[in-house]
C-alpha cells in the first residue's frame, strides 16, 4: 500500500511500529544476543550520541540537578546564589499550601477530562479515516492540522468563541433555544471548557499514532475474518482494537504525560481564573517562581510534582510489562 | 513499507560528519564575538543607549513615536530599544538581566514593582545634582506622583504618568438618558444611589446594561474598582511592607455588598464577562459606562464611537481617592560606574518627559508640569478631563508581593471578581483574601 507523507511521519515516532514487527516475525532477540550486540558497538555508539549527550547533560540534567539543590534553599530570583540554607523548609511549606494541593487537583482534573475523550476520539477518528475510499488524504490533514497550531493561537481563537453574549458558541446555543453556559467564567464550567479546546487541539497526535499503527494490522486478517462472516464491527471489535494495545499504551501513558504539563491554555485563556479554578500546577510554581521571585520554593514545588509524573509512569510501566513481558 | 532499497549516496556517513564539523567551526568563528560579548559582559557600544519597555497596543505606538523624537534629536546616539511582554515576563528579564550584569541603560516600570526593584538592589539611586544637570527637578513632577516614587526619601524612579482608573460613557447612550449637562459632559454622579440611578437610566436605553466592566480574567480590573471604593472609604488593606494585613473587614463588606447589587442582584453589569468581552460590550453599544484604566482610550477611538470620559464617581464620600499606577523610568544598576553613560541614559529620560504630550494622548496624566500645565495638555479632551485623578491617586500597598500584575492583585481581583459573578458571599470572599494574604504575609521577603 503507498504510504502518505503523514503515516511516513507516524512510523518514525511509533515505536510501537518495529515492536510488533519483531513479534510478528515470531523472534525476540535473547539476552545473549543482545549483549554481543552492546559490546560490539559500544565505543562508536557512544561518540555518535556524544554531541546529543553533552547537549543533555547541559540542559536538561544539569538544570534538573541545580533545580533539586536549589528547592533546599531559599534561593530569591532577584539575588545571585543559592541564598540561605532552608533544609525541608520549602518541602513543608509547599505540602502544607492548600493552594499547592487545589492546583495539584486542577491538573488532574485536567487530565481526568481530556485523557479518555483524546484517546477514544483519536481512535475512531483514525479508523474512519482509515476506511474513507476518497479524499482520505483530506480527513488525515483535516484531524491533525490544528495539532500544528502555536498553543497562543488557538488559546485566541477559542477565547472569541467563548465570549459571553457576542461569541460564537453562545450565539450557536442561545439560537438553538438553550441557556448559554459560561463557558470561561463560571468556576464549574471553565475547566470543561478548556478540556474541550485541548481536545480540539491536540487531537491531531494521537490520531496520527493511532493511523500508523492502523497500517500495521495485516490486511490478511480482515480477508480471513471477512471469509470467516464476520462483520465490520466485529473486525473493529476483534482485530483492530486488541491488535493496536500496543499503540494504545503508548497512546495512554504519552497523554497522560501530555495532560499532567498543562500550562498555556489556562495561563492565555483564564489566568488561572475564574477565583482560581483553573490554576494548574504549573502555573502555581510559576506563580510563587516568577512572580513572587521565589525560585527555591517554586523548585521545591516542581520537585514535588516530578515525583507525581514519575510516579504515574512509572505505575504504567508496570501494568503494561505486566501485559507485554517483552515491552 | 515495500519500496527500492535507497541508492547509496556518494556522501559517506564519515564525510557527511566532517563536514558538518567544518560547517560548525565556521560559524563559531562568526559567532564567537557576540557570544564572548555576552559571556564577558564587555561594556556594549559607548554611545549607544539600550532601553527596555512593557508597552504594546497604542501605548507601544506612541512609544515607538517618542523613541523616533530621540534618535531625530541625537543622531550621535544609537538608541537600542526592546519591546517585551506586559507583566511577570518583564519583570522577570529585567531583574535577570540585572543580577546578570547585562541590564539596559534604562528600563520602564510600574512604580508599584518597582520599590521591590529597589529592595532586590537591583535599581541605581539618582542623585539630585545628576538629575539637576538635564534639568530634572522635583517641583517639575506632580507631587503625589513624585513622592510615592521615593524609597525611604531617595530617588529611584522618575514617574512619567499617572494612569488612574476612570469612567468611560458613551455620549449617545448618557444624552438618552438625561445624564449629560448643557454641554455635553456627564452631569456629576456622586454616592451610591446616584451612581446605581444613572447605570439603571443607561440600561434603561440600552436594553442590556447600565455598565461593564473585566471580571473573570485577568483579576486585575475588579482589584481597581474595589481599591477606588475602598480607599473612598478610608480602607487600606496591608501595612509594614506587606508584614501585617489590616484590611477592615466591615468596610471591605460595605464595597463589595455594593458591587454585589450592581452586577447579581440588579443586573446593571455584567457578572461574569472577561476583559475583553467588556470592552466589545460597551462598544458595541450595549452598556453606557465602561470602567478600565485610561490606556483603553486608543480602542475607543478606532471603534469610532461616541464616548468621552470622566473621573470615576465619588461613590463613597469622604475625601476622593482611585486607584492608580504610575509608568517609571529607571535606571538598573550596572556593574561599572560611567558617568557618561549615566548623562546619555537621563538625557533619553529627559527627552522622554518633554515630549508626555504624545504619551498623554494615550490616556495617561502627564506628571511632567511643563507638559500638564501646557495649554497643549489642558485643551486635549477627553484626556484632561480626568486629570484630577493624579492628585488623588491611590498606589497598591507596598509589599515584596504587591503592585502591578502581582499575586496580590490576583488574591484580591479573584475573590472581588468572585463576588461579581456570584460564586462567592461577600463574607467567604473576605475570608478567602484574609486565608491567602496572610501566606504570603508570613513569608519572609525573598528580596
Amino acid at each position: 500500500m503507498a504510504s502518505t507523507e503523514v503515516t511516513g511521519q507516524a512510523g518514525t515516532v511509533a515505536p510501537a511500529r518495529t515492536e510488533s514487527h519483531t513479534t510478528r516475525s515470531g523472534r525476540s532477540p535473547s539476552g545473549a544476543e543482545r549483549e554481543r550486540r552492546w559490546s560490539g558497538h559500544g565505543k562508536p555508539a557512544l561518540l555518535f550520541l556524544a554531541p546529543f549527550l553533552l547537549l543533555y547533560l547541559l540542559f536538561i540534567i544539569g538544570p534538573a540537578i541545580y533545580g533539586l539543590v536549589m528547592s533546599f534553599f531559599h534561593t530569591s530570583m532577584v539575588n545571585p546564589g543559592l541564598g540561605e540554607f532552608a533544609g525541608f523548609g520549602n518541602y513543608a511549606e509547599v505540602l502544607s499550601s492548600s493552594d499547592f494541593w487545589a492546583s495539584l487537583w486542577h491538573t488532574i482534573w485536567f487530565t481526568i477530562l481530556t485523557t479518555p475523550p483524546l484517546i477514544v476520539l483519536a481512535l475512531v477518528f483514525a479508523l474512519l479515516a482509515e476506511r474513507a475510499r476518497r479524499g482520505r488524504w483530506f480527513f488525515r490533514l483535516a484531524f491533525f492540522l490544528p495539532y500544528i497550531l502555536p498553543s497562543a493561537v488557538v488559546a485566541l481563537i477559542w477565547i472569541w468563541m467563548y465570549t459571553p453574549e457576542l461569541g460564537l458558541l453562545s450565539r450557536a446555543v442561545t439560537s438553538l433555544g438553550f441557556a448559554e453556559p459560561d463557558w470561561l467564567g463560571d468556576p464549574d464550567f471553565a475547566m470543561v471548557s478548556l478540556a474541550v479546546t485541548t481536545v480540539w487541539w491536540t487531537l491531531g497526535f494521537n490520531f496520527v499514532l493511532y493511523l500508523a499503527g492502523l497500517q500495521e494490522v495485516p490486511r490478511e486478517l480482515y480477508e480471513a475474518s471477512a471469509i470467516d462472516g464476520a462483520g465490520p464491527w466485529q473486525q473493529i471489535r476483534l482485530i483492530t482494537v486488541p491488535l493496536l494495545a500496543r499503540t494504545t499504551s503508548l497512546v495512554v501513558v504519552l497523554q497522560i504525560i501530555a495532560s499532567l504539563k498543562v500550562f498555556d491554555q489556562m495561563y492565555i485563556m483564564t489566568q488561572g481564573g475564574p477565583n482560581f479554578a483553573t490554576r494548574s500546577v504549573l502555573q502555581y510554581i510559576f506563580d510563587i517562581g516568577f512572580t513572587d521571585f521565589r525560585s527555591g520554593a517554586a523548585a521545591a514545588a516542581s520537585t514535588l510534582f516530578f515525583i507525581v509524573v514519575l510516579a504515574v509512569s512509572a505505575f504504567w510501566l508496570v501494568m503494561t510489562r505486566r501485559q507485554e513481558p517483552e515491552l | 513499507m515495500t519500496g527500492p532499497p535507497p541508492p547509496r549516496s556518494a556522501l559517506t556517513r564519515r564525510g557527511l560528519l566532517r563536514a558538518s564539523l567544518l560547517g560548525a567551526g565556521a560559524a563559531a568563528l562568526t559567532g564567537c564575538s557576540s557570544v564572548s560579548a555576552g559571556l564577558l559582559s564587555t561594556p556594549p557600544d559607548p554611545r549607544s543607549v539600550a532601553y527596555w519597555n512593557l508597552f504594546g497596543g497604542g501605548d507601544g505606538v506612541r512609544m515607538r513615536q517618542m523613541e523616533n523624537g530621540y534618535r531625530k534629536a541625537n543622531p550621535n546616539i544609537a538608541l537600542r530599544s526592546v519591546t517585551l511582554t506586559w507583566g511577570n515576563p518583564y519583570y522577570t528579564k529585567l531583574a535577570l538581566s540585572t543580577v546578570g550584569d547585562r541590564p539596559p541603560d534604562v528600563a520602564a516600570s510600574h512604580l508599584t514593582r518597582m520599590k521591590t526593584l529597589v529592595q532586590g538592589n537591583l535599581l541605581q539611586e539618582l542623585h539630585p545634582e545628576d538629575l539637576e544637570r538635564h534639568g530634572i527637578t522635583a517641583e517639575k513632577f506632580t507631587s503625589r506622583a513624585w513622592e510615592a516614587s521615593l524609597v525611604d526619601g531617595k530617588i529611584y524612579a522618575i514617574p512619567i504618568d499617572t494612569h488612574p482608573f476612570v469612567l468611560y460613557y458613551n455620549t449617545d447612550i448618557c444624552a438618552r438618558a438625561g445624564l449629560l449637562d448643557a454641554d455635553g459632559d456627564l452631569k456629576p454622579i456622586e454616592g451610591p444611589d446616584a451612581f446605581q440611578d444613572a447605570l439603571s437610566k443607561a440600561k434603561q436605553v440600552t436594553g442590556q446594561y447600565g455598565a461593564t466592566h473585566g471580571i473573570t480574567s485577568p483579576s486585575s480590573p475588579p482589584w481597581q474598582l474595589f481599591q477606588t471604593l475602598y480607599a473612598q472609604l478610608g480602607g487600606e488593606v496591608l501595612a509594614d511592607d506587606g508584614a501585617r494585613i489590616v484590611l477592615d473587614d466591615a468596610k471591605a463588606k460595605q464595597v463589595l455588598d455594593y458591587l454585589r447589587m450592581l452586577t447579581v442582584e440588579k443586573r446593571l453589569m455584567p457578572g461574569s464577562v472577561d476583559y475583553q468581552g467588556a470592552i466589545a460590550l460597551f462598544a458595541s453599544g450595549a452598556a453606557g459606562f465602561h470602567l478600565n484604566g485610561g490606556w483603553e482610550i486608543t480602542t475607543f477611538q478606532e471603534a469610532k464611537m461616541p464616548f468621552s470620559m470622566a473621573l470615576v464617581p465619588n461613590i463613597f464620600g469622604g475625601p476622593y481617592k482611585v486607584q492608580a499606577d504610575s509608568h517609571t523610568l529607571v535606571l538598573p544598576v550596572r556593574p561599572e560606574k560611567d558617568r557618561a553613560a549615566l548623562d546619555r541614559a537621563l538625557g533619553f529620560v529627559r527627552s522622554m518627559l518633554d515630549q508626555s504630550l504624545t504619551w498623554a494622548k494615550g490616556g495617561h496624566v502627564p506628571t511632567w508640569l511643563p507638559v500638564a500645565n501646557g495649554e497643549a495638555y489642558q485643551t486635549l479632551t477627553p484626556q484632561s478631563q480626568y486629570a484630577a485623578a493624579a492628585a488623588s491617586a491611590v498606589y497598591d500597598p507596598p509589599a515584596w508581593y504587591s503592585g502591578s500584575g502581582s499575586n496580590f492583585v490576583n488574591i484580591m481581583g479573584s475573590a472581588v471578581g468572585a463576588v461579581e459573578a456570584g460564586d462567592l458571599s461577600p463574607a467567604d470572599a473576605i475570608a478567602q483574601i484574609r486565608s491567602k494574604l496572610a501566606v504570603l504575609a508570613a513569608t519572609a521577603s525573598p528580596v
